[in-house]
């Protein structure tokens, strides 16, 4: 019966196309809305996981302050107010590791070769608060800090531009003018959430970077760092911590309460949620798109079935004739109504994923298209079918038979 | 002797127009035996047509009692008076009622799939049901191919498709030129002759003198039932006829 059906409900969709085409605009948009925040959302949650992953989870971030210039606040980092005894005091004081850190450009030549790369000077807690692995050699101790080791950690990418196939640990890289011997090279992290590429560096002690390569820190201070970071014991601790370190830091560097910090704490997860919570926002759009195009198209199916409804009463009357109950007849239309909504789930699939392209290339955001999502669409515009279909199959299954048969 | 196949007693339908009453119905009383075949004649308006669409479970009366092969149907839901119709009656109708797009074949095989047939027993019997009015070599046509004699064979195929008791015949030659109605009701006398109960409703009497009885209509009662001693053969008029009127070559 479903067979029958089934094709009584295409011919006579096939036989008035344009027709059944503009009935399905309305599910067909709806679907594709749907689909576009699925795959918009979907991909502001892979954009958290990506920047924990490739950060470091549970991270904060301390920068100095401001420096003000002549009435101009000069931004970020631009103050030398940060100190290693700063870092030691927050692991003292919270339930942290800290890492200390300086960093700066400087060219890197091997052999016939030259590269400028981010430098940056680290504790050994350095690897571990951003989950960093060695992929192969060591990391650099704290000896290699203690007595300012001229060592070097390769990131994969830099490692690759120096040494292209020949193993690099064991050679010597010259570090705008120091020597350093490679001790290791890092596991590949990929890009940052700003698209900078992270392997694209090169790590060495603390010690070393500050007075060989990097200029011997502020004249205010030797002992001043670019950044420390902070890494939490959970994400729930964040909040806590973050407020701990400002106390601290306020208490250390004796900022009285109107004045402003001269340091800034920085939450990358915190960052990357508001932007994704910016794209759940968009995704919220196409959700109230979708829900009313959804009851439109839904309505469309529905004025389109009782036209039909009414065309064929004859049909009707004379299937009754023969035999068909109530039922039979309700269930061909039921039908018809369903493949009329699925035709649009399907094809509004189509459309959601040719936005959802759209938007990753316009937006420069990853979308994912979500195969389940998809099928969900199609069954729910298969019930919608089903939902606005009922009134029109109803009254077709209660015409009475000698009616249906006079109507011209 | 077998009991009445239709056993209609004092049914009356009366109907409801701009607030008005009009019967179409007074005290019907009629039987018909299995194997009989039936003309019902009146002109129109004398209720022969609601006579029939209660005979075929497609209305119901509101008094008197309707018995179909003993059973009392008077009150049978739709669903089981689909049922029955489904089962036991064929419909033939003036204007053949086929839907157009489907084949001839595919609108035989219509009372099959309402009767639950499989689909390939469900070919098989229309395939024959169409070769026993002639047709089997136009299975594949449409009904817009078909001139309209081969219409009204293909609707006829249809009413025997699931070999049903009883043909209800609703003017089954009022759309159709005198000779093709002749081969019509030869055809009708034909499945007749092989046992089929048939009823047929007429307002030509000429058509009704191939019956075997008629029952005249007037006003809503049966005002005369008449054997009819010597049923006309169709055969032999349309036999007759075809050699009076050749038909003109296309």
């Amino acid at each position: 019966m479903i067979g029958v059906n089934l094709r009584i409900a295409s011919r006579a969709l096939c036989a008035t196309p344009m027709r059944s085409l503009l009935t399905v605009l309305g599910i067909m948009i709806g679907v594709a809305a749907l689909i576009t925040m699925v795959a918009v959302t979907a991909g502001a949650g892979g954009r958290i996981d990506e920047q924990i992953r490739s950060l470091g989870a549970n991270l904060l971030m301390v920068l100095p302050g401001s420096q003000t210039s002549g009435g101009a606040r000069l931004g970020a980092g631009t103050r030398h107010t940060l100190t290693e005894e700063d870092a030691a005091a927050i692991a003292h004081a919270l339930p942290v590791t800290a890492a200390p850190t300086v960093s700066g450009k400087a060219q890197l030549v091997h052999a016939n070769r030259n590269w400028s790369s981010l430098v940056g000077g680290i504790v050994p807690d350095y690897l571990a608060v951003r989950d960093w692995r060695v992929a192969r050699g060591r990391p650099i101790t704290a000896a290699d800090v203690a007595r300012s080791a001229k060592v070097a950690l390769l990131g994969a990418a830099t490692a690759k531009r120096l040494f292209e196939d020949v193993d690099p640990i064991g050679r010597t890289v010259r570090i705008g003018r120091v020597p350093c011997e490679v001790v290791g090279v890092l596991a590949p992290k990929g890009q940052e959430g700003s698209g900078r590429d992270q392997d694209d560096v090169v790590l060495m002690p603390l010690s070393t970077a500050r007075a060989r390569v990097l200029g011997g820190g502020h004249a205010a201070n030797r002992r001043s760092v670019s950044f420390i970071l902070v890494k939490a014991p959970d994400a729930a601790a964040l909040e806590e911590v973050e407020r701990g370190i400002a106390t601290l830091l306020r208490q250390r560097h004796r900022i009285a309460a109107p004045a402003d910090d001269d340091f800034i704490v920085r939450n990358p997860a915190a960052a990357a949620a508001a932007q994704a919570e910016a794209m759940r926002s968009l995704g919220l759009l196409f959700a109230s798109v979708a829900l009313v195009s959804l009851v439109v198209g839904g309505i469309s199916i529905m004025n389109i079935m009782l036209v039909s409804v009414t065309e064929r009463t004859r049909e009707i009357g004379l299937r009754q004739a023969v035999g068909a109950r109530p039922g039979d007849i309700r269930n061909q239309f039921l039908m018809e109504a369903t493949i009329l909504a699925m035709i649009g789930g399907v094809t509004g699939i189509g459309l959601g994923a040719a936005v959802s392209t759209l938007i990753a290339t316009l937006a420069d955001w990853p979308v994912r298209i979500d195969p389940l999502a998809a099928l969900l669409a199609v069954g729910f515009s298969g019930c919608l079918g089903i939902v606005f279909g009922l009134y029109p199959a109803a009254r077709a299954a209660h015409l009475e038979p000698i009616a249906a048969l006079r109507h011209e | 002797m077998h009991p009445p196949l239709i056993d209609v007693q004092g049914v009356t339908r009366t109907y409801r127009v701009g607030g008005r009453t009009v019967a179409a119905l007074h005290a019907v009383d009629l039987t018909v035996r299995p194997g009989e075949f039936v003309a019902v004649v009146g002109r129109s308006g004398s209720g022969k047509s609601t006579l029939l669409n209660i005979l075929g479970l497609l209305d119901q009366p509101d008094g008197g009692r309707y018995r179909f092969g003993g059973e009392d149907v008077g009150r049978l839901s739709r669903s089981a008076r689909a049922a029955l119709r489904s089962a036991s009656i064929g419909f033939v109708f003036q204007s053949f009622n086929l839907l157009a797009r489907s084949t001839a074949l595919e609108n035989v095989e219509l009372p099959l799939i309402y009767a639950r047939v499989g689909l390939a027993e469900r070919r098989r019997r229309a395939a024959e049901a169409l070769a026993e009015v002639g047709l089997a070599a136009r299975a594949r046509h449409a009904p817009g191919q078909l001139s309209g004699g081969e219409q009204q064979r293909v609707a006829i195929a249809r009413a025997i498709a699931n070999d049903p008791s009883l043909i209800l015949a609703d003017e089954p030659t009022g759309a159709l030129d005198s000779r093709t109605g002749l081969e019509i009701l030869a055809l009708l006398q034909a499945l007749n002759r092989r046992g089929r109960s048939i009823v047929l409703v007429t307002h030509d009497a000429t058509v009704a003198r191939h019956t075997q009885r008629i029952v005249s209509m007037h006003d809503g009662r049966i005002v005369a039932e008449e054997a009819v001693g010597s049923p006309l053969d169709a055969r032999t008029a349309a036999a007759d006829g075809g050699a009076r009127r050749p038909e003109p070559v296309p």
